[in-house]
């Protein structure tokens, strides 16, 4: 009887139980890049202050997504859920975004 | 004799899923598809707002300094603490805590209450300073050159016009998440949550954080990009 409870499937998935210092860790870190993107924002870097401010978002996105969300302890599946939508996502932006910037680049009279 | 009766699943086990943990997994594979119709829903706004942004970007910026970019900070402190919150109510749903479950359930209702009542006092403030997009728009508080051709002012009421809908539809969400933690709070208290059936309160988490995740991205890019300018 044991060996039908003893599956792998106990010590996996949602049920993966993280110490309450990680939440808290990851949650300091949120706070420190919320500053650190705020303070970023005064200063005057040109184009690199876009691509700093979305990286920043990012990396708080990946920490919500992969300890807050459970991602990072949660089966295949649930990985290529998540990470369709943002693929999805990714080629919506760049098709649409492809257009727009290239428009005109041709010089063609209507075009 | 089958995995069903191998463990106990105090009637919490529908008749189509053969366990506990099946069932929980195929709620967050549910959810997940719902997740992912929503940054779908989300992401063609941000689409949208990116676009107009590039095409022109001079409007945007201007108005986007007339944002209140301290009431926005604060909210995002407010929102990403909710999240730490309701990571632990999660948490508490895993060790069968009811105790915290209740505790960080009302935490973060409170917190959402309140990233609510500040979103409502910068709506306030924007609506005083007539940027609201409609009859009673006007340029003035964003103080435009004397010579400023009139589309500067219509694309800066189409920054606003994606301001209020986009920050509208994340507050809408919070709204439903609210709604839906008053009723675990209910369903917590009764002690209906334990080691091995949480599954509402980690699905709500999901959606929880995802609202925080949609924050994430929606603050920099209306508040923040432009403000070095």
């Amino acid at each position: 009887m044991s060996d039908t409870i003893t599956t792998p499937e106990t010590e996996h998935g949602s049920h993966h139980i993280l110490p309450k210092s990680s939440y808290y860790v990851v949650y300091a870190a949120l706070m420190v890049l919320l500053v650190a993107t705020v303070g970023f924002a005064y200063i005057d870097l040109g184009r690199v202050n876009f691509l700093v401010t979305m990286l920043i978002a990012i990396s708080k996105a990946l920490m919500i997504a992969m300890i807050f969300m459970h991602v990072r302890y949660s089966e295949r599946l649930v990985w290529l859920f998540a990470s369709a939508a943002f693929l999805w996502l990714v080629i919506m932006f760049a098709f649409t975004l492809a257009d727009y910037f290239t428009r005109g680049s041709l010089n063609i009279l209507g075009k | 004799m089958s995995l069903a009766e191998a463990e106990p699943t105090h009637g919490y086990l529908a008749s189509h899923f053969e366990t506990l943990e099946q069932q929980h997994q195929s709620a967050a594979l549910g959810m997940w598809t719902f997740l992912a119709t929503e940054v779908m829903f989300f992401g063609g706004l941000f689409l949208g707002f990116s676009v107009y942004r590039f095409v022109d970007p001079e409007p945007f910026a201007i108005a986007s300094r007339h944002l209140n970019v301290t009431l926005g900070t604060i909210n995002t402190f407010v929102l990403l603490t909710s999240s730490l919150t309701m990571a632990l109510v999660v948490r508490a749903g895993q060790t069968g805590d009811r105790k915290a479950q209740v505790r960080n359930l009302l935490l973060t209702m409170a917190l959402a209450t309140l990233f609510l009542g500040i979103k409502a006092r910068e709506y306030y403030e924007e609506f005083e300073h007539h940027l609201a997009p409609g009859a009673s728009f006007s340029t003035a508080a964003l103080h435009l050159p004397e010579d400023a051709p009139e589309s500067l002012g219509q694309q800066a009421q189409l920054f606003f016009v994606f301001y209020f809908f986009m920050t509208g539809l994340h507050g809408f969400h919070m709204l439903i998440g609210i709604a839906v933690m008053a009723v675990l709070v209910v369903k917590a208290q009764r002690g209906q949550y334990t080691a091995e059936h949480y599954t509402q309160l980690e699905m709500t988490g999901l959606y929880w954080h995802f609202v925080d995740l949609v924050w994430v991205f929606l603050f920099p890019l209306l508040y923040l990009v432009e403000l070095h300018t």
